[in-house]
């Protein structure tokens, strides 16, 4: 029973904790630009904010319009239910494994791709259009990046995955995975729709993806899209905390082990954060047709990682 | 249980004929000739389901004095699959077309006639799957490939209808020529034409012979399926015969190919070398990136819809691949749990695909054109068929918690178990083809979020999409039937597991442990690397969205909101013609792949001698096939060819032939007149 609520905590952990990720990466911009930018009650005042406020829906939108803020919470909640985050265990990590994972993500990603053109506006248009092109690129590669893992620890669960890592060498562990953490962490930053393949900061047409698709969204079901997209944004950043720096955290759901792993794992995911919002800060936003090579990189690498691996043999 | 076997015969016979006595163009012919149709269907679900769940084969024997062999049919646990795939499909499509045929034909068309090559092709392809002769074989192939053909071309007034008959009649011919070829070798080395005969000489073909015969089967059936470089008719015949029609074609018919290739892999070769899986994946890839990829390009409803037809084949095929590699190394467990991937994928396809297809109809006679740049906003005048279209395009997009994913889960499963194989390349391919098999997943959302939502979103992009209305009961019917099975074939997975799991078992000659691949609610994965539960996925994203709504509603209360304008940027007045268009959603991926596609556009003007003055604009954009550019073209440029030199000694005079045959009958009596 405490390992059900544990694993229930994780997930309103992740929940509680996502709109500060956010927060930290959009101050350390601020900071990089000479501004104060907002605190952090600020990330929390705005949800919050939303979620009380009336909507506007409009006049051309159908019901799919009204589905789609409640499929993609629903779907991101159920995709960061399968992560490990405090302890090697998850609320419904047994329901399935990495493919399942992606798939889910999938299935919230269509139906925002879907609300988009419901309206018949242009921007949805070419928000969906943009999103469903540059999600077909990074879906193998993330697969490809899981394949590779999967490989070496033989294993599809990220429960297992995690804990397979956890327990071998910290060096053997980054010399096998260390090409599939780039591939990873390409994709991380499409799934998280930042610079330098989409811009979450601007409304400027030509440049928008993510925020092209939801323009048309206010009040309550905007508020459950921007969380669903902040607590992805983080289960990414925890999926690579799980599987590349998995240390400390804890094996049994006892509780010195969990304080210590709560610690760990804030630090882990703060430093990875800092990576993004690094690369958000020193690189400009990419063309649309200049973001395959991007995501290309990020399947080669998975490709050599998986070679690699095949080459030097796994046994070692 | 032979009860319903001749129920189903006879009343597709029936439904073929009875319509004659009606008037030919009139409802009643309607009814009766499909309403038959759906009678033989039932019957034929419960004939197969009775043989699935009892696991009792059965068959007949017609002694006759017949030439080659007396006439069997059985239905094993494999054939009643597939009888069960083709019964359900048929069913469906057999209650849509009641409506369907109404709208669309009625006093305008032959509807008995319609019927009676409708009921003879759904016979056909059930004959196919239960005769045990070659020779037969090839005869129900044909009978069925012909009324296929006649319902290809039942709108013989369009003549790209024709045209794609044509197209459809010369490469299905050629396919049956190398499938007789390999069924005559087969029949020569066994001395038999009869099936049983082929398993028992199985042993003692030579690999020369084997591998000619696997090559003719592979390409023959090939044909049939629609791979890739063989492909060229589907996309051009399944979209002009009727929607009903379509559906049967791209859900079932393809799939007896596949049928037929199983029996030949599994049943009748024996010894499986290991290239053959090579060879088969190799097809299975090139297929599915192939098809989904043209399929992305495409504006016209149904063809999108054959196109990704070959994406699925591909899938299917991944399977059947990793199936006889498995099977080459001798690890039965692993290729009887690929060989079930490949078969759960073969009746999900044929449901959500005879879905989609249903849809597409009642699009089709709702607004009367299949290009998406003029539908739009169909939701609000459909509802129920957006629904249903909705339901089939999630899960062809493999997405959970529909029908789709579960066959992609157990192929990527089949696919990742290749790195337990003990082949070196497999090792080292297999997940790669997992991640080509990401891509096309991918990729088919994306194709199947431009096909839903350029056609039922937004507004309407022309006058006929705004007059549209809902179809009637009985489409809605069909569809629904497609749709709730849709869900069944996900929520049902380990049951259904545990039945594909015994026919896969029973072909790769190994029984399949269930405890290895079936625990309760789960499907695992036989090396133990993961397991899933449909099921489960299934409660929990609803649970997840009950929850959240009535936490939200609980805690801050009703959600309020009001109707207002679209953000128009300050420019009043947004119009239809504002909205992305079914060619500006694919743009992008057809710029990334240009080297692809290699697409070329042409915008031509014309004005009336000032150029501000300009009158018309029109705009095409193309992409470039290359298997029609460099393999058919060439190749019908060289019949073409041919055919001019032929030319020559025909000049048309009566007295010119008379002397051609007097000299042929001249030269064959000298030739043969000397040997006896």
């Amino acid at each position: 029973m405490s390992a059900v609520l544990l694993s229930l905590f994780q997930v309103f952990f992740l929940m509680a904790l996502a709109p500060a990720v956010s927060w930290f990466i959009k101050k350390m911009k601020a900071a990089s630009q000479n501004r104060v930018g907002p605190s952090l009650i600020q990330a929390y005042a705005d949800l919050w904010k939303l979620f009380r406020k009336d909507m506007v829906i409009p006049e051309t939108a159908s019901w799919i319009f009204h589905a789609m803020p409640w499929v993609l919470f629903a779907s991101t909640l159920a995709a960061a239910s399968m992560v490990p985050v405090l302890w090697t265990r998850s609320l419904f990590g047994f329901t399935g494994d990495v493919i399942l994972f992606v798939y889910l993500l999938a299935l919230g990603r269509f139906f925002l791709a879907l609300a988009a053109l419901d309206t018949g506006t242009t921007f949805g248009g070419m928000g969906s259009s943009r999103e469903m092109t540059l999600s077909s690129l990074a879906e193998p590669a993330l697969l490809l990046a899981f394949f590779a893992l999967s490989f070496r620890a033989r294993t599809l669960s990220l429960e297992s995955m995690s804990v397979y890592f956890a327990s071998e060498p910290p060096m053997q562990v980054l010399f096998f995975t260390s090409l599939a953490f780039g591939a990873l962490l390409i994709v991380t930053i499409t799934e998280s729709g930042r610079i330098p393949l989409d811009n979450p900061a601007t409304h400027l047409e030509l440049t928008m993806i993510h925020e092209a698709m939801i323009l048309e969204y206010s009040g309550r079901y905007l508020a459950l899209i921007e969380w669903s997209h902040q607590i992805k944004q983080l289960v990414f950043l925890t999926l690579l905390a799980d599987l590349f720096f998995p240390w400390g955290i804890a094996a049994a759901g006892d509780f010195p082990a969990l304080g210590f792993s709560l610690v760990f794992f804030l630090a882990k995911i703060f430093i990875l954060a800092f990576v993004v919002g690094w690369i958000e800060i020193h690189s400009s936003k990419l063309r649309l047709f200049r973001a395959p090579d991007l995501l290309a990189v990020a399947f080669v690498l998975a490709i050599l990682s998986l070679l690699g691996q095949l080459i030097i043999g796994r046994g070692l | 249980m032979a009860l319903l076997f001749y129920t189903q015969v006879l009343s597709h016979c029936l439904g073929g004929i009875a319509s004659f006595l009606f008037n030919q163009r009139g409802e009643n012919a309607n009814r009766v000739t499909h309403g038959f149709a759906v009678l033989a269907s039932a019957a034929g679900v419960l004939f197969s389901l009775s043989v699935l769940l009892t696991g009792t084969s059965w068959a007949v024997e017609w002694r006759g004095s017949l030439p080659v062999g007396p006439l069997r049919f059985a239905a094993d646990p494999l054939s009643a699959f597939f009888i069960l795939v083709i019964s359900s499909i048929s069913l469906a499509a057999s209650v849509f077309a009641v409506g369907y045929t109404r709208r669309e034909f009625r006093g305008r068309k032959n509807i008995a006639l319609l019927g009676f090559f409708y009921n003879v092709f759904i016979l056909a392809m059930l004959l196919v799957v239960t005769v045990r002769n070659a020779f037969y074989f090839l005869m129900f192939w044909e009978l069925m490939s012909l009324a296929s053909y006649f319902l290809v071309v039942f709108e013989h007034e369009k003549p790209e209808a024709r045209k794609a008959g044509m197209l459809y009649l010369i490469m299905t011919h050629a396919g049956t020529a190398l499938i007789a070829a390999a069924f005559w070798l087969l029949s020569m080395h066994a001395g038999s034409f009869s099936f049983e005969a082929f398993r028992a000489a199985a042993g003692t073909l030579s690999p020369g012979l084997r591998n000619t015969i696997f090559l003719a089967a592979l390409i023959g059936f090939g044909t049939k399926a629609g791979v890739i470089p063989l492909h060229i008719w589907l996309p051009q015949a399944h979209p002009q015969a009727p929607s009903h029609i379509s559906a049967l074609m791209s859900g079932v018919m393809i799939k007896t190919a596949v049928y037929a290739l199983l029996l030949f892999l599994f049943d009748f070769l024996g010894e499986v070398p290991v290239w053959w899986g090579y060879a088969i994946l190799a097809v299975a890839v090139l297929s599915t990136l192939l098809g989904i990829l043209y399929a992305l390009m495409e504006n016209d409803l149904k063809k999108l819809l054959a196109f990704s037809s070959i994406e699925n084949i591909g899938i299917i095929l991944l399977g059947v691949g990793m199936a006889a590699v498995f099977k080459a190394f001798h690890q039965p467990l692993y290729a009887g749990f690929s060989l079930m991937a490949a078969l759960y994928h073969v009746i999900n396809h044929a449901f959500f695909k005879g879905l989609l297809f249903l849809g597409s109809g009642a699009v089709l006679s709702a607004v009367h054109t299949r290009s998406m740049e003029d539908l739009g906003g169909l939701i609000r005048k459909m509802p129920w068929t957006a629904v249903f279209f909705l339901t089939g395009a999630i899960a062809i997009s493999a997405l959970p918690p529909l029908n789709g994913f579960v066959s992609e889960w157990l192929t990527f499963v089949a696919l990742l178990m290749g790195s337990e194989s003990a082949d070196v390349t497999i090792r080292s391919f297999s997940p790669i083809l997992a991640a080509l098999l990401g891509l096309a997943g991918a990729l088919a959302a994306t194709c199947f979020v431009k096909a839903f939502g350029i056609t039922f979103l937004g507004q309407h992009r022309s006058a006929h999409a705004s007059e549209a209305r809902e179809v009637s009961g009985s489409m809605k019917t069909g569809m629904g039937i497609l749709a709730v099975n849709c869900f069944g074939l996900a929520l049902a997975a380990p049951w259904i597991v545990k039945i594909l799991g015994r026919i896969a078992g029973e072909l790769s000659g190994a029984d399949l442990p269930m405890a290895a691949v079936v625990r309760k609610f789960f499907l695992t994965s036989p090396s133990g690397a993961s397991q899933f539960s449909p099921a489960f996925v299934a409660v929990i994203l609803l649970g997840f969205m009950v929850v959240s709504m009535v936490l939200l509603r609980v805690l801050l209360g009703k959600k309020l909101f009001r109707i207002g304008p679209r953000w128009d940027c300050g420019m009043p007045r947004l119009s239809p013609r504002m909205q992305y268009t079914a060619t500006g959603y694919s743009k992008p991926l057809r710029r990334i792949l240009s080297f692809l596609y290699q697409p070329t556009s042409r915008v031509e003007l014309e004005d009336e001698g000032h150029e501000l003055l300009r009158t018309t604009q029109r705009f095409e954009s193309k992409i470039t096939h290359h298997a029609d550019e460099w393999v058919y073209q060439p190749l019908a440029d060289i019949v073409a060819e041919l055919s001019r030199k032929a030319k020559q000694i025909q000049t048309g005079h009566i007295q010119l032939y008379l002397s051609y045959i007097f000299v042929t009958l001249i030269l064959l009596l000298l030739f043969y007149g000397g040997r006896t």
